[in-house]
């Protein structure tokens, strides 16, 4: 991957103003209390899932992505954060039934609060989770950190499976419906956001010269230990966030949801938006929540499954002829700057404001 | 007054436009309404994963029951047509495929899921929309504690697991049995549980406790450590696709104590996997094949006729899930779902494949427990339990 | 029944549970000795393999005569399926990747191994099938009560001359030197003048041959066979392959019959529950402390 470019060139204009993230989550939250209750609730279900798998592949890309690691074990986190919080809230909703509010009045602050607390709490441990796992990559790199990232998980699921504080392998049922629409999209705009500003940092930049070349960052007195555990940390906090996210939306939780094949999910999602892409992992992740949808109707009329079939597929047929995926590690903007400049080629020069980005 | 926008923003406004679209084209695209001369019934299962081989038994049955029923007229005169969807044996998977039933496909009821974990997903969501649910296999009580429109054809762990502990004490007269358990499934983690309850309760004594999880190949390790104990019996309540070569590697070991198990194991799979090694052992079962009355004969043979292999255990639940349901919406004064709901729980000594089936006031079924005894390459019938 | 019986039967269980995993195991090392490539898709190719030795066995009826030589045409036919599969796998999914990251080669080792196994289940209907007895099952060996099944017996011979036979390749005949030299340095071996596409391709189908030898030998141990049976004793073969060093064929056979082993021991005289996860916290125990393995040999990193 050493060619791709060290930096994001458009990054800096625009999407670094904190007011335009401000107003996304605004938005988010005026659609929360004017317009879900007219969505249609198959679809707002995958609006929810896909929000909820582009945290996940936002944070997993944080650290196979921009830090060349190659961790497979996402899912183990995500499987933390959910039995953590969900834990936390059902022990405090059995303890305060109030806070589910009464009949029709839903949950109020209070469970808006116990949410946030259990999502921080879940995100926590599951970092400390990741931290662990976090570890070995000091020593290993590629197929075998791949493969002990995944071994991590599984053991992860074993230990799940085995609790009988969580249920075991019977799951764990009336988990509190605490998710809306605004927390899931509140913390897929925060990861996004996190990650887009660690990554174009100073700092930053240090993730991305471990994967580049790690003996050369080494030399150029990057502490490539910290950055490597820190990323790990990092990916696996926002992992666990969205666990808990999709516990309080689920509101059921069973180990075998958490298997590996829900962490090769994240980790498809990941490549086929390009890894070293945020716009790319959240694209990714959405397309493959709609087209896991779509599919059904092909299921319905042959009686057969396809959809695990076409994914791999599609995954190997990606790899051998856009290795990259669909952005590479160029954002959204990029893209767009891009088109624009061909436009600008063909049909001659645009007026005004268009100048800075078409000197690129 | 001319708007400037700077480049950020026109980014931004077609980034929303674009997810505006999305949002509109995805809510547009409604399915046509269910027609008037139907009944729409939705169906959730694993046929894709590593259950699915249970998934696919059970939209046998169910299959097999909407024909059984079109074929003399249909309920109040329309046709009943089955939507079904695979939830690759995730619970996820299964919140969402009942999601789409209920609000696109429109269905008046729902069948499904065979595992407690994907029924436990979907109760929730079924009983938000006050649609029917019934389950034909899911065996966790609280899977009908979700709410008044979920119901059950099955017996419930407690019940199962009791049923074999009494048998071992009271008609094999056993003191020490050992338990080797299916850690991945609830199903028989709860049957464990309950057994060892009873059992111990009525004297017993549970000499060891193993485990194994469903995919697993090699049980010798754990039959060892069991043989080294000594029990009279093993109560293995996993599924047939596991209990096959348990009872062989028994046999290799040359472990002579009987099995004891549950209604997982009913599958001519059983026999076929386990050969001679699984004879001599005692399975709960819903229903027996040599029953000679003709719901049970009638619907061997016509599952043999139109799949080609004897029913398992899952497709006889399937179909009387199925057959209790058209049952119901038969008696209900109308198709609303309220008067479906009502006479589901309403029903009473309905004569299924799999005995006669009462619903209680927990919606669960109500109904009696067969032994069987495998001898031979049949499934022996021993004696009845009643609740 | 005294403690001793049970240690010597634990024992014997143990290294027939290893004798499989070493089979798949040196599959898994010979294609990560050429290519330094976790090759996923082999425990679906082990899979693949138990398959072809049902549908062989079933055509021909060799159920129904039970005999040394239906095993050894079952075998036969199984392994070169295997080797055919391997071959494809190789040309069309891994070679256009030579020089690609090793990071997508992986991805696509993944994919490869997710897709047959969904295909699989398509194709052959999720049920599980029973495997035929093509040899007599017999009353095998009594020693007090220490129970030696005919088919342990059995599997373990076979496995034991598969790896003696793979041993004389890799170490007597030209195409093993070859082997060696492009497992040893792709480059240097190219400019030796040894076509290395299709001694990978060799070294490919080798290993696949003997998954799928080791799908026909867990058919007849275990005869209860499904689409997604590969996956977790692949991992676990993987897990072998690295405990006794990769790349190394002895080394592999050692580590499958030491984790055949710990999984037994661990269930018999400890906890059951954590059977699954053993081979993974031997697999992390090993990388951290000992990543060449048991008997591997250290390579050094060069910048």
């Amino acid at each position: 991957m050493t060619t791709h470019p060290l930096t994001h060139p458009q990054s800096k204009t625009g999407l670094q103003s904190l007011w335009v993230w401000i107003a996304a989550v605004a938005v988010v939250w005026i659609f929360q209390f004017f317009f879900v209750g007219y969505v249609d609730p198959y679809y707002f279900s995958i609006v929810m899932y896909s929000g909820i798998n582009a945290t996940l592949a936002v944070s997993l890309n944080l650290v196979n992505g921009f830090t060349g690691q190659f961790s497979m074990g996402h899912a183990g986190f995500m499987s933390v954060g959910g039995y953590v919080s969900a834990l936390t809230t059902s022990l405090v909703v059995a303890k305060y039934p109030g806070i589910m509010g009464v009949d029709a009045g839903g949950p109020g602050i209070e469970g808006a609060i116990l949410l946030v607390g259990a999502l921080f709490l879940g995100g926590l441990v599951a970092s400390l989770a990741g931290f662990l796992v976090g570890l070995p990559s000091l020593r290993l790199k590629g197929d075998y950190l791949a493969i002990v990232t995944l071994g991590f998980g599984e053991i992860i699921r074993v230990i799940v499976l085995n609790l009988n504080v969580v249920g075991g392998a019977r799951g764990m049922a009336n988990i509190p419906a605490l998710t809306n629409f605004g927390w899931v999209f509140s913390v897929c705009i925060f990861t996004v956001f996190t990650i887009w500003r660690i990554v174009n940092s100073a700092h930053g930049r240090r993730f991305l010269s471990v994967r580049e070349d790690e003996i050369a960052a080494e030399a150029m007195g990057v502490n490539t230990t910290a950055v490597k555990v820190r990323a790990f940390v990092m990916g696996a906090f926002f992992a666990g966030v969205a666990g808990g996210l999709f516990a309080h939306y689920l509101r059921y939780l069973n180990p075998q949801t958490f298997d590996f094949n829900r962490s090769f999910e994240i980790v498809i999602m990941v490549v086929l938006g390009g890894m070293g892409s945020i716009t790319g992992s959240v694209l990714a992740a959405l397309l493959l929540t709609v087209l896991k949808e779509a599919l059904r109707p092909l299921q319905e009329i042959t009686r057969l499954d396809f959809r695990m079939v076409i994914y791999s597929l599609m995954l190997i047929i990606l790899m051998l002829n856009k290795p990259n995926g669909l952005m590479g590690t160029r954002e959204i903007s990029d893209v767009y700057q891009s088109f624009r400049e061909k436009l600008r080629v063909r049909f001659g020069a645009n007026q005004g404001s268009d100048q800075k980005g078409a000197k690129k | 007054m001319q708007l400037v926008f700077t480049n950020s923003l026109r980014r931004h406004l077609i980034k929303l436009s674009i997810a505006a679209t999305l949002v509109v084209a995805l809510t547009s695209c409604k399915k046509p309404v269910a027609i008037d001369s139907e009944i729409v019934i939705g169906e959730v299962g694993s046929m894709t994963g590593s259950e699915a081989t249970f998934g696919t038994s059970t939209h046998n049955g169910i299959e097999l029951a909407v024909k059984q029923i079109n074929a003399v007229g249909g309920v109040k005169g329309k046709k009943l047509r089955i939507v079904s969807l695979d939830d690759q044996g995730k619970p996820e998977e299964a919140a969402t495929a009942v999601t789409k039933l209920i609000t696109q496909d429109k269905v008046t009821a729902i069948l499904g899921e065979v595992a407690s974990s994907r029924s436990l997903a979907m109760a929730p969501i079924a009983q938000q929309y006050k649609i029917p649910m019934i389950t034909p296999s899911s065996t966790n009580p609280k899977v009908t504690e979700q709410g008044d429109h979920i119901f059950r054809v099955c017996f419930i762990d407690p019940f199962q697991g009791t049923v074999m502990a009494k048998f071992a004490l009271e008609t094999l007269k056993l003191k020490k049995v050992a338990i080797l358990r299916d850690v991945k499934n609830d199903y028989s983690v709860g049957l464990a549980d309950y057994f060892t309850e009873t059992f111990k309760k009525g004297g017993g004594e549970i000499v060891v406790d193993q485990s194994y999880s469903a995919g697993e190949s090699d049980f010798k390790s754990q039959l060892t450590a069991i043989r080294g104990k000594a029990p009279e019996a093993i109560f293995v309540p996993g599924y047939y696709t596991e209990v096959g070569l348990i009872a062989r590697q028994a046999k290799e070991l040359q472990i002579n104590a009987p099995l004891l198990g549950g209604d997982g194991w009913d599958s001519p799979k059983l026999k076929e996997i386990g050969q001679d090694a699984i004879n001599g052992s005692y399975f709960s079962n819903h229903y027996s094949e040599e029953d000679k009355s003709p719901n049970v004969q009638d619907f061997i043979s016509k599952y043999k006729e139109a799949f080609g292999v004897v029913p398992d255990g899952l497709a006889a639940m399937g179909y009387d899930a199925a057959k209790v349901l058209a049952d119901a919406m038969t008696r209900a004064p109308s198709l609303a779902s309220k008067d479906i709901r009502d006479a589901i729980a309403a029903t009473k000594d309905y004569s299924g494949v799999t005995g006669k089936i009462t619903i209680d006031a927990m919606r669960n079924a109500v109904k009696s427990a067969v032994v069987l005894k495998v001898d031979g390459g049949v499934f022996k019938y021993q004696t009845t339990i009643n609740p | 029944m005294g403690i001793g019986v049970e240690f010597v039967q634990h024992l014997i269980n143990g290294f027939s549970l290893g004798a499989i995993y070493a089979l798949i195991a040196l599959g898994y090392t010979m294609v990560f000795g050429i290519l330094q490539l976790i090759n996923f898709a082999h425990g679906e190719v082990f899979m693949l393999g138990a398959f072809a030795g049902m549908y062989f066995s079933r055509f021909f009826n060799l159920g129904a005569h039970p005999s040394f030589w239906a095993l050894i045409a079952t075998l036969f036919f199984s392994m070169a399926t295997c080797g055919v599969v391997g071959f494809i796998i190789e040309k069309f999914a891994y070679r256009p990747l030579r020089k690609s990251p090793r990071i997508n080669v992986l991805i696509t080792a993944v994919g490869v191994s997710l897709f047959l196994q969904f295909s699989g289940q398509l194709l052959f209907g999720s049920d599980p099938k029973f495997f035929p007895q093509i040899i007599e099952a017999g009353h095998g060996f009594s020693f007090g009560e220490i129970r030696v099944n005919t088919m342990q017996v059995v599997v373990m011979v076979i496995s034991l001359v598969l790896m003696a036979i793979l041993q004389t390749i890799i170490f007597k005949t030209r195409l093993g030197r070859a082997m060696r030299a492009v497992s040893f340095n792709h480059d240097n071996a190219s400019l030796m003048g040894i076509p290395t596409d299709k001694v990978i391709s060799y070294t490919f189908m080798l290993g696949s041959s003997l998954a799928g030898a080791a799908g026909v030998l867990f058919g007849l141990i275990y005869p209860k066979i499904e689409p997604l049976m590969g996956s977790l004793p692949g991992l676990k073969a993987f897990v072998a392959a690295v405990l006794g060093g990769v790349g190394n064929v002895a080394g592999a056979v050692v580590g499958a019959i030491t984790l055949g082993l710990a999984e037994e021991f661990l269930v018999g005289y400890v906890t059951p529950t954590f059977k699954d996860a053993l081979a993974f916290a031997i697999l992390i125990l090993i990388l951290l402390f000992k990543p060449t393995g048991l008997f591997g040999i250290r390579r050094t990193e060069k910048v």
